[in-house]
Order: C-alpha cells, then structure tokens, then sequence
C-alpha cells in the first residue's frame, strides 16, 4: 500500500497494462510527445514507442471511431479524450456505434475499448470546458460509465475498464488529478457496477461519485467530530450500472437522503437516485430526498460567480442540517 | 474475430471452376475473362437483382419492416468489387447492403431472414436489412447511420497496421459509403487519419449522382468524387459502375495499394439508382426522360445482352441460371418465413459483452428493485 496521486495511480495503470497486453495501446490528441494535456501518460511514449502511445490529430470522431474498429478487430483501445467537453464531437461514434455494435449485430462483435476524458468545473475554464456530462453517456445501454473518485479506484477502475469487453466512458475529474490517497500494490481490479460505502453512519446518508463523493467525506466526517452526527456516504463509483442496492441499503438504515453531484440538478444524477429511493425504500423515509447539484447555468468566468454555481460543503451542510430538521432530529 | 483463412480470391458460395474456351467475339469484349466467370459474374448480378425485387415485395407485404434500401441498379458494381476481395479482407458498408452480403458469400437466405427479423438471421433479427452483419464472411457491419462506418473502418485498418507490415498476403479494409457521405466531417477526419497513418484501406465510393434526392453537384464542392482525398494526398480513380470486370480491376489494384504499399485510395464508381433512395420513395423528383434513360442503362440487362452478344452464353444456359437464381430466392423467402421470431426472454442476451454486476435487465413494469421483486406491496 503506497500513498500516492490519483493522476500517478492512472498513470501506473496504463503502464502496467501496456506491459500486460500487447493488445492494448494508447491514442489521444497530445498524449505522445507532449505527454498528455493532464500529463496522465507522461514518459509512455518512450518508454513503448509511437505505435502503442498514439498522438492523433484533432479529430475526435475520427480517433473515436477509430478505436471502435481497432477495438472489433481484438484490440483494446485505450482513448484520452482531452475533456469531456469534446467527447461531444465523438457523440456519434460513442452512442450510435460503440454502445450499438455489440447488441445490433447479434452479439457478434466486441468493442472492448475506454474512453478516459477529465469533467468537472472548478478552474475558471468558464462555459465550455467546465461540463458534467457524465448523465448523457449513463442513459445509455450498452455503455458502461464508471466515475473513480478516489487514487485506489482510478486504478482498480481503470484496471477493470481496459480488461472489459465492452466500451467503457471512464470519467476522471480535473480537480481530483493531484488528491492523495492509499493505493493496494500489485495488480489490483476493482468490479464495476458496485458501489462503495466510504464511511458508514447511521443519521443520514450521502449518496455522491467523483469529486464531490471525495467533499461528500470530508463533511460527512466533520458533523461526526463537530456535532456528533453519524452521516453513512455511498461513492457510487458507476453510473452505468448503477448500484440500486447499495443506496437502498444504506436509506433503509439511516432513513434520510442526500445526493451530492457536480452535475446540472434537472434529469440529473441525483434524479435517478432520487427515483430510486423512493422505489424501494419508499416506507422507510422520514424525510423527502434532496439533491445539492450544480446550478442551472453555463458555468461562468469569474470565480465568485463559478464559485456560487457550484455545489459544495457549505451547501451540503445546509441541506443535510434541514433533512436532519425535518425528521426532528436531535444528535 | 476468426483468424485469417488463405483462400482463393472468390467467396464459398462462387466457386470458379474450369472454364471452357471462350470464342473470338468474347476474347475481344472480354480480353482475358474465362467465360465461366463472366457466366458467375451474371448469376450473382441476377440473384441480387431478383433478391432485391423480392425484398421489395415482401416489404410491401410487411413481412420485412423498418426501413429497406435496395441495390437495384449497382448489381454489376456489388460483384466487380466483392470479386477482388479475398475472405481474409474486412468489409464495412453503408445501409443499402443486401448485394454486398450476397456477394460476399453469405447464403441469400440468412440474408432475407434478418430482413424478416428472424433468428436465423446474419445479425440474430437485432439488425434488420440496415445492420447486417457476418463475422465469418468479415462483412463487419451495415451501418443506418450515413458515414457512420467510416471511422471503425478506419480503425479496423489501423489494428491490422499495428500487428505487422503489408505485403501481398496481408489483411485490408474496404470502406464503401455513398456519394453524398463525402460532405461529412468523420469522412474528412477518417482520410487524414488514414493518410498520416498509412492505413490499409480502400475507401469506395458508390456514385449514383443522388443523395435521397439531391444530386451531387449541389451537395459536393468538388463533384469528382475520386478527387475529394486531395487534400490528404490520398489518391483516387473512377471506374463505370456498370461494367463488372472493370471494377474488379480497379478494386484489384486499389487493395494491392492498401496491402503491399500502406497507401490508402479512392475508388469512385459511378452507377445509377434504378428505383427510389428505398422502397417507399416513387422518386418524383425525377424526370420521366430521366426514367426512361434508367432503364437503358439497367447494368443486369446490358450484361446479359453483351453475354448473348460475344457468344460467352447463350439464351438457353442465362435462362437456366435465370431459372436457379429464381429457384434460390424462393428458398430463401421460405426459409426467412419458417423461421422463429427471437423470444422476449432474449431480450437481454447481447446487452454486454462482458457481464457485470447489478446490469438492469427487466421489462417495462417490472420492479428495478429486488426488495419489490420479493414484495410488490413495498411499492404501495
């Protein structure tokens, strides 16, 4: 167990895969000789040669796509995607192909490939290169969207990505990149489609992924030491599938609910979790579930302006200070 | 995927055998063609043709639903390009891919059964006549979406790059879109890739001068559709769509480029679209001279008068093969019909390739939640 960056744990990943598997390489707009807009795949290039780390020219649909027909052919493309915002290029690829060719043509074809693109707001990037759009992949069958928000996940999560048959939407988060944290040795695969209790609790619980389950503990562990409230936080990790039993589980326990998310609040994240809640643990609620997402906005410049339209501790705090006050409670 | 199997250049299902002699009018319109071949290059064009017009009406018999986009008019350009492909090659192709199919090798009827939906069908009935889809025969994928082939294909040819350098026994990729597939941007962006990456492909372009209905000259920039690689230094050649032999030649060549060179490369082949853009299209908006001028230039029935003419076959052996093809599309809309539409409880048989935990997997009304699963009265 090392302690070390969630942008190192990405990093060891993709090396020690692409010392696993010749099949598997590495393409993406700068990630050769620049060695990654983030720095994720630095020293790769060479260390394994152009071929398996592939500098590809702005052309997202086309190096998506790419992917999908190297991936039909055995291959495990592993896609950088500089961030979020320009996977939107890729749309097409991404839900008409990617998500389609494995059912639509009988189960005949895999596309055992990763798509790993950074969101998140946060660093005054203003409108366009600010987004959550985690939400509009994990509507999608066929494609299986994992959000790691800690360094022992981006490498279990990554691990399992790129040995998985299907595409995989590997989402990372730029204000994550330099977060610290223990990291198992050795090869180390983490299961996708299960989610994670951080911390558990019995008062109230947290439901969160990504970056915003990393603020989700550290509020969850200050009302412990400050007031003494037990809050339990459920790190989705996946989103596609999404982990239904695991929240309901820890709902039936504390009987309250918040979501955090980093996401706009409408369709968002927190709405399916929401739905879910009350599906299956509908009697067992003392108080409406309530979402801390994002708010409704292209996300501005300015950094009082940014700062008012994102969700974080304070908010959080608020919202789970009025749940804990509508059931009356007393820590 | 399979690996690569060595065989001859001819798909199972048309074999070549031994040819007798052909006379001096077919040595001089067909320099160097063994009439045996010119006679299969006929059965396959006149299956696709009887094929298609089949399909045409069993649409309007409902048994094929969705959409249905027909080769009628391209049967003589389907089997000169399918004719210089050999089995270890990858073919991606648009939607209007029955022919392709066909030629390929694969048995007319799976074909019209995935038309039908059935489970004998090339893709399992999840496809229907826009996605077939045949790992075997390497036909990896009719697509719905216009050009959205294009880049896989491209990726396909980058894969078979990656594991080793050409050579004449190497694998390539042919990518066919239509003429008006040439305006998007995954066209543009696939070709440079291709070009910078030196990519084994062949991108063929089916000119039949009409998008659904818009012709080429106000869709395209530049309307010589073989020039558009310019910009990427990718080279391109045009070949008349209606005369077989000759896009066997050209497709020979462009495949040599792709495996011994790397060298990516247009081929353009002009045809023409004998009915509407699919089988629900009268295509009003085109003239009645214009109709009647289609009918000349019917590539099945100039064949087949060119055969009789240079003496390659004669009236009474085209009306046997005439016979057989017919005898084998009735087979195939039998066989397509008797056979089993999937079952519901299929529905999720293909969701992932890899299964993971807590995939959704229930039918609409049904309970997500296993706690409801047990007590449906939770939910109340």
């Amino acid at each position: 167990m090392a302690i070390i960056t969630y942008r190192q744990a990405l990093h060891d990943t993709l090396r020690s895969e692409l010392l696993r598997d010749p099949d598997v390489f590495l393409l993406g707009e700068e990630i050769g000789v620049f060695e990654g807009s983030y720095k994720i795949t630095a020293g790769l290039l060479t260390e394994f040669g152009p071929e398996r780390v592939r500098d590809t020219p702005i052309a997202e649909e086309g190096f998506v796509g790419a992917a999908i027909g190297a991936a039909m052919l055995g291959l495990r493309p592993v896609v950088e995607i500089m961030t979020i915002n320009f996977s939107i290029l890729a749309m097409d690829q991404i839900v008409n192909h990617a998500a389609k060719i494995h059912t639509m043509f009988g189960g005949q074809s895999k596309v055992p490939m990763v798509i790993r693109t950074p969101g998140g707001g946060g660093q005054q990037l203003a409108a366009t290169h600010s987004q959550n759009l985690e939400v509009w992949y994990a509507h999608v069958p066929g494609l299986k969207v994992v959000v790691p928000a800690t360094p022992a996940d981006a490498k279990g999560l990554l691990a399992a990505s790129i040995r998985d048959d299907d595409p995989v939407m590997f989402i990372e988060h730029l204000a994550l990149y330099n977060t610290k944290g223990e990291v198992p040795d050795g090869d180390y695969v983490t299961e996708i489609g299960k989610a994670a209790v951080m911390k558990e609790g019995s008062d109230i619980t947290i439901v969160s992924y990504s970056r915003m389950a990393a603020v989700a503990l550290d509020v969850a562990k200050r009302l412990e030491e400050d007031e003494g409230i037990s809050a339990e936080v459920v790190d989705l990790r996946s989103l596609r599938p999404l982990d239904r039993e695991t929240i309901l589980a820890s709902v039936r326990k504390t009987n309250k609910a918040v979501v955090l998310e980093e996401d706009w609040l409408s369709y968002g994240v927190g709405a399916e979790i929401a739905a879910t809640i009350q599906e299956g643990a509908f009697d067992y609620l003392d108080a409406p579930v309530r979402r801390v997402a994002a708010a409704e906005i292209p996300l501005p410049y300015s950094k009082p302006l940014e700062l008012a339209a994102l969700p974080d501790a304070t908010a959080l705090v608020k919202v789970i200070h009025e749940t804990l006050d509508a059931t009356r409670f007393h820590g | 995927m399979p690996t690569a199997r060595k065989t001859s250049a001819a798909p199972p299902a048309q074999k070549k055998t031994a040819t007798k002699s052909p006379g001096k009018k077919a040595a001089a319109a067909f320099p160097g063609e063994p009439a045996d071949r010119l006679r299969d290059y006929y059965r396959q064009m006149q299956l696709i043709r009887r094929f298609e017009e089949r399909s045409a009406e069993m649409y309007q018999r409902a048994k094929i639903g969705g959409y249905c986009h027909l080769n009628l008019g391209e049967e003589a350009t389907v089997v000169g390009l399918m004719d210089a492909m050999t089995s270890r090659d990858y073919l991606f192709t648009t939607y209007r891919e029955h022919g392709y199919a066909i030629a390929r090798g694969i048995e007319p009827s799976r074909v019209m059964a995935e038309l039908f939906g059935r489970t004998t069908g090339v893709s399992k009935g999840w496809g229907g006549s826009m996605h077939l889809f045949d790992v075997d025969a390497r036909l990896l994928g009719g697509y719905g979406i216009v050009g959205g082939q294009i880049p896989p294909a491209t990726g396909a040819a980058l894969a078979i790059a990656y594991r080793g350098p050409g050579g004449p026994e190497t694998e390539a990729v042919a990518c066919q879109v239509g003429d008006a597939t040439t305006n998007i941007g995954a066209w543009h962006e696939s070709l440079n890739l291709a070009a910078i990456w030196k990519l084994p492909i062949v991108y063929v372009v089916i000119n039949n001068r009409l998008g659904m209905g818009t012709p080429v000259e106000k869709a395209a920039g530049e309307p010589d559709l073989y020039k558009r690689g310019c910009a990427y230094r990718i080279p391109g050649v045009r070949v008349d769509g209606n005369d077989v032999v000759a896009c066997r030649e050209a497709m020979t060549e462009a495949l040599r480029l792709a495996r011994e060179e790397r060298q990516p490369s247009i081929l353009e082949a002009t045809s023409w679209r004998l009915r509407g853009h699919s089988v629900v299209d009268p295509a009003k908006y085109r003239t009645k001279e214009e109709a009647r001028r289609l009918h000349d230039l019917d590539p099945v029935a100039a064949y087949r008068k060119q055969l009789l003419d240079s003496g390659v076959a004669d009236a009474a052996e085209l009306a046997a093969i005439d016979s057989d093809v017919e005898a084998r599309v009735n087979a195939a809309v039998e066989f397509a019909d008797n056979s089993p539409h999937p079952s519901p409880d299929q529905l999720f048989a293909h969701a992932y390739a890899t299964p993971v935990a807590n995939a959704p997997a229930e039918l609409p009304g049904e309970p997500l939640i296993s706690e409801i699963r047990r007590d449906r009265s939770v939910a109340v």
